[in-house]
């Protein structure tokens, strides 16, 4: 019998297991990958930031005792009706047909109960949504699905979508099975095709048509309106200037971890920045143009958790926007549809082929069956619940900071963990005084 | 009869009284002068009047109109009638950029030329253009009818869906999935009908049809080369 030493089978780091399988699916079905979703790969992310809290130097504030204010104004540059919330988080952009009516429902009433705003998404407004949401940001997209003046006049403020983080520069994609006899009407469209969304709007191009483009919104709505522009994670200094030149009130910035209904995994994962990336830029030009607190700034993409809300506004922002982790909350990908998810060929929380529109958990569907598994009212309560833990979270730490205010939170409270994180955030790594590029180290 | 004169009046102060016209208002005609190319005039009506503006317009005239008749004495900029709901507009000169874009429903009549991009998106509206339209004009147009009396640029109707094109003049190159259609007999009878609205003197025998093959709704990666 040979004796000698085998070396153990290894696996490449290159053409890894996973590597191999999508290009054996790739090989079989000649279509690139279509999924939800964000970024799913590692980047620097509020994970890698610290709180450093009250000292000698810095007193905190009693908790459950001592006033941490979580209120926000959006839209006070132009607008005569500025959006007031009672917290610091939003529902971000997603559309019926995307998500399912009662989806869309519980976004709206869950959003209400916890004093905050929600969005509508490509395909237009539903009566549905429009009457459970007290406030309710109606987005002005590419497609212009459903888009209609009576809709811009009954919404609370209009988002015009330039890009979101999950594919800056691209458009959105419904396929057929999603595309039902009650999203082909509201979208004027046959019934099963795949429905494409433009990257771009059909009507400006540039800043400077952007501008001419907000002054028409603005005359058909009396100027009552706060219209945010949202961006995805791609150059986020020049186009929050251009925004703002643009005359926005409101800055939405998108990080690759934002989510989207569908499209390519490989724009998904290779296109655009990590949300830690974006906001001191975005930051930046706005304290150069002097329009810091004056333009608002909304920051998206991997907020799961009041820390994220906090970390976020200590960076600059003045609001967050949740989309993923309102789905999440609501109900999606939850363990108990596991057998449901194994019949998928997939698991609880990795599940995103939110396209196929054959969610177990009755969210990401059109199909009837799947949603009468989603109670809209419990769904509701859910998102509440959730919504005000981030709150409770972010006034916790905002309170060992001293704060009075969770706006009062501020980049010199923080560290960071790793010198990337350092250098993104513009905040020292920790142990040291150094932030990574700046004074030319 | 109203007159507004824009040069003393602010544009916000224009739009406004337009705006509030209720459904059955008396005063049915106005008047804009000295518009110089001031953008969104007559922008969000919602009333059946009549405005007619005395020489040419910036961007996004009659944006967003419904039931109103705007007319146009001079040229328009870019996105006239922009998701035009219903009414009518006409333009006796020419229009630029993205005319009709996205339009749901009305009828647009631009009597000199259209430039490139006229009925992107279009989701309804009709549009009826007396001289010759740029290239990418249609593009994903979903539904409607774009009647072109001259000739069409580059790529008319690429990624069409349901809109219907007639051209009676030249097409330089039709766009992706864009093919030329048999004219059936209520192909002319629409034709005839909007031929007839917009006041413009040509037979439909003299058009051909162009629609969509319909070969690009559903993913296909035979027809990857195609997108």
């Amino acid at each position: 019998m040979d004796k000698t030493p085998q070396t153990l089978p290894r696996d490449s780091w290159t053409f890894s297991p996973g590597i191999n399988a999508e290009i054996r699916r790739a090989a079989d079905t000649g279509i690139y990958d279509i999924r939800g979703g964000g970024a799913k790969r590692r980047v620097p992310h509020f994970d890698d930031l610290l709180f450093l809290g009250a000292s000698i130097s810095r007193y905190p504030l009693e908790g459950y005792r001592e006033k941490c204010d979580t209120s926000v104004v959006l839209g006070t540059r132009f607008a005569k009706k500025p959006i007031e919330l009672k917290i610091p988080i939003t529902i971000a952009g997603m559309s019926f047909g995307a998500l399912s009516g009662p989806a869309k429902e519980a976004l709206g009433r869950g959003a209400t109960l916890a004093g905050t705003s929600t969005t509508t998404g490509d395909g237009g407004m539903t009566n549905e949504e429009r009457g459970h949401s007290e406030k309710l940001v109606y987005q002005y997209l590419p497609s212009r699905y459903g888009m209609n003046p009576d809709d811009l006049r009954r919404a609370d403020a209009i988002e015009i979508v330039v890009g979101q983080g999950a594919k800056p520069g691209g458009g959105g994609m419904l396929l057929g099975q999603k595309i039902t006899e009650r999203v082909a009407g509201m979208r004027n469209l046959p019934i099963g095709i795949d429905q494409r969304s433009a990257c771009r709007h059909p009507d400006w191009t540039g800043p400077d048509d952007l501008e001419i483009k907000i002054l028409e919104l603005r005359e058909i709505t009396n100027w009552e309106k706060p219209i945010y522009i949202k961006v995805g994670g791609a150059r986020p200094y020049y186009d929050t200037a251009l925004a703002v030149k643009a005359g926005a009130d409101v800055v939405v910035l998108d990080g690759m971890q934002g989510g989207t209904a569908a499209t390519q995994d490989v724009f998904i994962e290779n296109v655009g920045q990590p949300t830690l990336a974006c906001i001191r830029p975005a930051v930046k030009a706005l304290q150069d143009l002097g329009m810091h607190r004056k333009v608002q700034l909304v920051v998206s993409g991997g907020i799961r958790t009041g820390a994220d809300v906090a970390k976020a506004l200590a960076l600059g922002a003045d609001a967050v926007a949740i989309g993923t982790a309102a789905l999440i909350a609501l109900g999606e990908n939850d363990p108990k549809w596991d057998e449901d998810y194994a019949a998928l060929g997939t698991t609880a929380d990795a599940y995103d082929d939110w396209h196929e529109g054959r969610d177990p958990a009755g969210i990401t569907t059109q199909d009837p069956e799947l949603m009468k598994r989603f109670d809209p009212v419990e769904g509701a309560r859910r998102l509440r619940n959730y919504l005000a833990v981030m709150t409770l979270e972010c006034q916790t730490i905002a309170r060992a900071c001293g704060k009075s205010h969770v706006h009062n939170l501020e980049p010199e409270d923080l560290c960071a963990l790793s010198l990337e994180a350092a250098a993104m955030a513009g905040v020292p790594l920790a142990g040291t005084n150094w932030i990574p590029g700046q004074n030319g180290f | 009869m109203q007159t507004i004169d824009l040069a003393t009046t602010p544009l916000r102060d224009v739009n406004a009284a337009l705006q509030a016209q209720a459904s059955r208002t008396n005063q049915t005609e106005w008047v804009i002068e000295n518009p110089k190319g001031a953008h969104a005039i007559a922008v969000g009506l919602d009333a059946p009047i009549e405005v007619t503006v005395k020489g040419s317009t910036g961007y996004y005239c009659a944006g967003m109109n419904k039931q109103a008749t705007v007319k146009v004495t001079g040229s328009a900029g870019p996105g006239v009638a922009e998701n035009m709901m219903s009414g009518t507009v006409v333009i006796e000169g020419d229009a630029s950029q993205y005319a009709g874009a996205t339009g749901h429903g009305g009828l647009l009549v631009i009597k000199g030329n259209a430039s490139s991009r006229c009925g992107i998106s279009m989701k309804g509206i009709d549009i009826v253009v007396f001289g010759n339209i740029g290239h990418m004009s249609a593009f994903m147009a979903q539904s409607g009818n774009l009647v072109v009396l001259g000739d069409a640029g580059d790529a008319l109707g690429d990624s069409l869906y349901e809109a219907r094109l007639f051209v009676r003049g030249a097409v330089k190159s039709l766009g992706s999935d864009c093919i030329e259609k048999e004219m059936r007999p209520e192909h002319v009878e629409i034709l005839r009908d909007l031929l007839e609205r917009a006041g413009a003197d040509a037979k439909p025998e003299e058009f051909k049809r162009y629609g969509s093959a319909r070969k690009l709704y559903n993913f296909h990666v035979d027809h990857a080369g195609a997108y």
